[in-house]
């Protein structure tokens, strides 16, 4: 077996696995590459059958439209219930990234917000499309990733995991993340797209899009919420995306790769890491370990 | 590697699919440089992005042990507790490529109190790196970090002998460790071992061979990484595909999902279903859209087969002229991961493949001294420490050794109360095999329902009068036998009238009907194993008779209470005598209706003339057939 295949099969084990210990599974779908990739591999662990549990979205109403098209479009096509959640308070409360910060907004909005749909809907197994080789932090998750009442990790209270023997097993209050595309790299995401053809929002590839620089980042102004500063003017720069998350949060890199091919090509040339297009990791030293320690996925 | 572009991509994706994954792991301490090895391979392979390295370089000044150079440890010191206390607590996984294969590694403390996180790293593994600081030479950390990953079943070692800068790149220095290593792991039965002198800090023998040592002429650590053979090359490649799920869309598909264990898998190939034993054959290899001519180990496929046979989780389907085997006692070898001690006798969760049951350790043969090696003897088991013991299962498991293979071999152990991963083992051969559960099926009878039960199931009948003190007998009887582990039930008025029987009155029909039912129910459960009682007054020969003619020699156990009517009278607990002797009760037996008292009961007992509890002993002596 090729590297791929190694990669898929591992992926599928995964999801059969977690399944199979299940009470109550749910898969987080953000729309972006790596829940195109987990939605497409659950549709084949589970073939013929549809994926036994439904998607759900944890929206904090600042993605980017093309994003909310795309979702409705993947939904009609798999055929699976799409849960959307977003935190009722957040929204009364009008919490944006603009007045709030960046890491308020995400704390409501997308750490609370998960949490309050985890426990409405009494789920115990959630997949979760992190990848090791994103961050430090995620390096030393498991597979599954045991989290104790009130969704919390305890990076020092982790089963160990050995061979492909996943314990499943909770407590009652316990809950399970589940990482299928842990041992994936962001250029085995990008070439199993390509290879298996798997449609993606098209904010990945470049196009002549309305941005403005701020902190030394490319940020598209993708609606009219979006405040402009004093003497601050959109342009039209030849942009994509690396990773796609709440569009005022996101910067888009410039870049002239409008296929596939080019997109891996440029990803196997780059000279920075993936996350650094998202503001939330710099916050603060250690800040993505303190948010996974508060329930952030 | 040189720049990519777009239009030769798909020549590189053809050159991706060919790379190999390697999965190895580093094993040693910060001190012997472990940290700054993994950051250089990662640098040297180019696995290190710009803005990485930028923060490595802010990180370094904050964090670092080099002065105002790049502390490379810090590349994959993750957790934020660790950066400030300098030391590595978890398993890390880092990946990073060269332009022949692909490498991840797991990343790992070498302390003693980290052996469980060794373990854990190793499990995984193909090959393992025994980082060794030069001027110290072999330590028992050596000798543990070596047991620890050969026990885990790594066969390829490379034995890196870091920090030469510090001796002036000695040969003499590394040639005495090589010595040293080689006489002390010459047991281990390892498939490769490569030496290689480095100076990770500064790259030596890390990707270029390195100036300050001429007299090495072996191989960079890179260049042995991106060439060492480590396929396993099994003598045998059998068939083997642990179930993790059964796939029943629609009521025409039966699909049984699992990833292949070993082994390849053809359709039309003949399998046997383990443990049942049972043997068909495939009928198709299904993966997503496409139906597959062959697959082989490590694809998660699904299987269709060509009769409908019983597979569920936990089953295996294997090639049928080669089964594994199948028991339920083992002699394994535990890996204590828990605060708390393993304690032989109590039980816990075992997780074999896509199999759980529950599991007891028997006895601790010995435990192991991990630094020497020495047996010691032991009554329980602390964290990180190794034992022999011998372990038996509720359940037989269908399992191979260990060395044989690691996915059929190695189980872990989970606390039935804390739901926690407390022990990691390996089997090594079984004590007892239970070879004729699997080599035919059986089919499940009332004999097989009732071994399992340890009991031979009896339909225990008792017949008398009201208040003739039947259920007082049978309510103590069932007791008894319950507190002998055997499994009953009791059958009377109360239970049946009330919801099986509600549409039933007093007539005469209606209590034929009530008995009829009641034996029926009876026959029933003997059928699934149980000893039953019934206590119903049953007044007529012919029903009692009919009720016996259901059951096989000697299963109908018939009891006369035969307590007198003057003194059920006198009890009348429920008031029912005085109730029909006013004649507000029609057809009460006794006074208005005949009892036909039986002439061939099994047994007669007398509740005036003998305690309840005398009177259970003597019917409990019958059911024994003591």
């Amino acid at each position: 077996m090729n590297h791929y295949q190694q990669l898929e099969a591992e992926a599928i084990e995964i999801m059969r696995e977690a399944v199979a210990g299940a009470r109550k599974p749910v898969m987080m779908y953000s729309i972006g590459k790596d829940s195109s990739v987990m939605l497409h591999l659950a549709r084949k662990a589970f073939y013929p059958a549809p994926p036994p549990f439904p998607l759900l979205h944890v929206d904090t109403t600042w993605k980017f439209q093309a994003m909310y098209a795309h979702r409705k479009r993947m939904v009609e096509e798999s055929g699976m219930e799409l849960l959307v959640h977003t935190n009722p308070e957040g929204l009364k409360a009008g919490v944006n990234p603009f007045t709030h910060g960046s890491s308020y907004h995400t704390d409501v909005m997308k750490t609370q917000a998960l949490r309050q749909a985890l426990d409405h809907h009494g789920f115990d197994v959630v997949f979760g499309g992190a990848r090791r080789d994103e961050e430090k932090s995620r390096a030393k998750e498991r597979i599954f990733s045991f989290r104790s009442a009130g969704h919390r990790w305890d990076p020092k209270a982790q089963r160990p995991e050995l061979w492909n023997l996943y314990n499943t097993r909770t407590r009652p209050d316990e809950t399970i993340r589940v990482f299928p595309l842990s041992n994936w790299t962001e250029l085995d995401i990008w070439q199993y797209l390509h290879v298996e053809k798997i449609p993606i929002v098209p904010l990945y590839f470049a196009a002549e899009r309305p941005v403005v620089k701020r902190g030394g980042m490319w940020i598209m102004v993708d609606d009219h919420r979006m405040p402009l500063e004093p003497g601050e003017k959109p342009e039209m720069r030849m942009v994509r995306f690396r990773t796609l998350g709440c569009y005022p949060l996101t910067a888009a890199i410039e870049s002239p790769a409008t296929t596939m091919e080019e997109i891996i090509a440029e990803t196997f040339n780059t000279v920075s890491s993936e996350r650094q297009g998202r503001l939330i990791d710099s916050d603060t030293p250690g800040s993505m370990e303190k948010k996974k320690q508060e329930g952030y996925f | 590697m040189g720049e990519l572009h777009a239009k030769n991509i798909g020549e590189y994706l053809e050159e991706q699919r060919r790379k190999e994954t390697l999965r190895f792991i580093t094993c040693g301490s910060v001190d012997d440089g472990k940290s700054t090895l993994i950051g250089r391979l990662l640098y040297e392979s180019k696995c290190i992005f710009d803005d990485q390295l930028k923060a490595l370089e802010s990180d370094s000044k904050r964090y670092g042990t080099t002065g105002e150079k790049i502390d490379f440890a810090l590349l994959v010191d993750g957790l934020e507790a660790e950066r400030e206390q300098g030391i590595t607590i978890d398993v890390a996984y880092r990946f990073f490529a060269t332009d022949r294969r692909r490498y991840i590694v797991a990343d790992t403390p070498g302390h003693e109190q980290y052996t469980r996180n060794m373990a854990t790293g190793a499990s995984t593994a193909q090959l393992a790196i025994l980082l060794i600081d030069a001027r110290k030479g072999i330590l028992p950390q050596t000798r543990r970090h070596h047991r620890i990953v050969t026990m885990m079943g790594i066969r390829h070692i490379v034995l890196a002998v870091n920090k030469m800068d510090l001796v002036n790149h000695d040969e003499a220095v590394y040639r005495k460790i090589e010595a040293d290593y080689r006489e002390f792991a010459k047991d281990a039965h390892l498939a490769t071992l490569q030496p290689i002198p480095l100076a990770a800090v500064h790259g030596d023998n890390v990707m270029k061979a390195s100036g300050n040592m001429p007299w090495y002429q072996g191989p960079t650590l890179f260049e042995h990484l991106d060439t060492i053979d480590v396929s396993h090359k099994a003598t045998r490649e059998a068939f083997r595909l642990p179930i993790q799920w059964v796939n029943r869309p629609n009521l025409n598909y039966r699909g049984f999902c699992g990833r292949i264990a070993e082994g390849k898998v053809r359709p039309g190939d003949k399998v046997r279903i383990l443990p049942s034993g049972r043997t068909t054959t495939v009928k198709s290899i299904d993966f997503f859209e496409q139906e597959l001519a062959e697959a082989e180990e490590g694809a998660s496929i699904t299987l269709t087969l060509n009769e409908e046979v019983d597979v569920s989780r936990g089953d295996l389907i294997v090639a049928a002229d080669s089964p594994p085997e199948v028991a339920d006692q083992f002699q394994v070898r535990i890996l204590w991961m828990a605060e708390e001690a393993m304690v032989p006798g109590r039980s816990y969760w075992l997780k074999m493949h896509t199999k759980e049951v529950t599991a007891t350790v028997m006895e601790i043969k010995y435990r192991e001294d991990v630094n020497t090696g020495a047996h010691l003897a032991a009554k329980v088991l602390q964290l990180n420490e190794i034992a022999v013991a011998t372990l038996s299962t509720t359940h037989p498991v269908v399992f191979e050794p260990y060395t044989t293979n690691r996915a059929l071999g190695g189980f872990i152990l989970i606390d039935k109360l804390t739901c926690a991963t407390v022990g990691a083992g390996m089997v090594e051969f079984a004590l007892r095999r239970a070879s004729n559960v699997h080599w035919q099926a059986l089919e499940v009878n009332r004999q097989q329902r009732a071994l399992i039960k340890h009991q031979t199931p009896r339909c225990v009948w008792f017949t008398g009068l009201s208040g003739s003190g039947k259920s007082t007998v049978a309510n103590l009887l069932e007791k008894r036998l319950h507190a002998e582990g055997r499994h009953t039930y009791l059958l009377d008025g109360d239970n049946v009238r009330h919801g099986l029987n509600r549409d039933l009155g007093f007539t005469e029909a209606d209590r034929v009907e009530n008995l009829r039912r009641v034996a029926e129910v009876a026959k029933l459960m003997v059928d699934a194993g149980l000893i039953v009682l019934v206590s119903f007054i049953s007044p007529f020969k012919a029903e009692r008779r009919a009720a016996r003619e259901l059951f096989g020699e000697g299963e109908f156990l018939e009891i006369h209470v035969s307590t007198p009517i003057e003194e059920c009278e006198k009890r009348d607990v429920k008031g029912l005598y005085a109730k029909a002797r006013r004649g507000e009760l029609k057809n009460f037996t006794g006074i208005d209706s005949p009892y036909e008292a039986p002439e061939h009961a099994e047994l007669t007992i007398d509740t005036s003339k003998q305690s309840p509890e005398e009177c259970a002993l003597a019917v409990l002596r019958l059911v024994e057939g003591k």
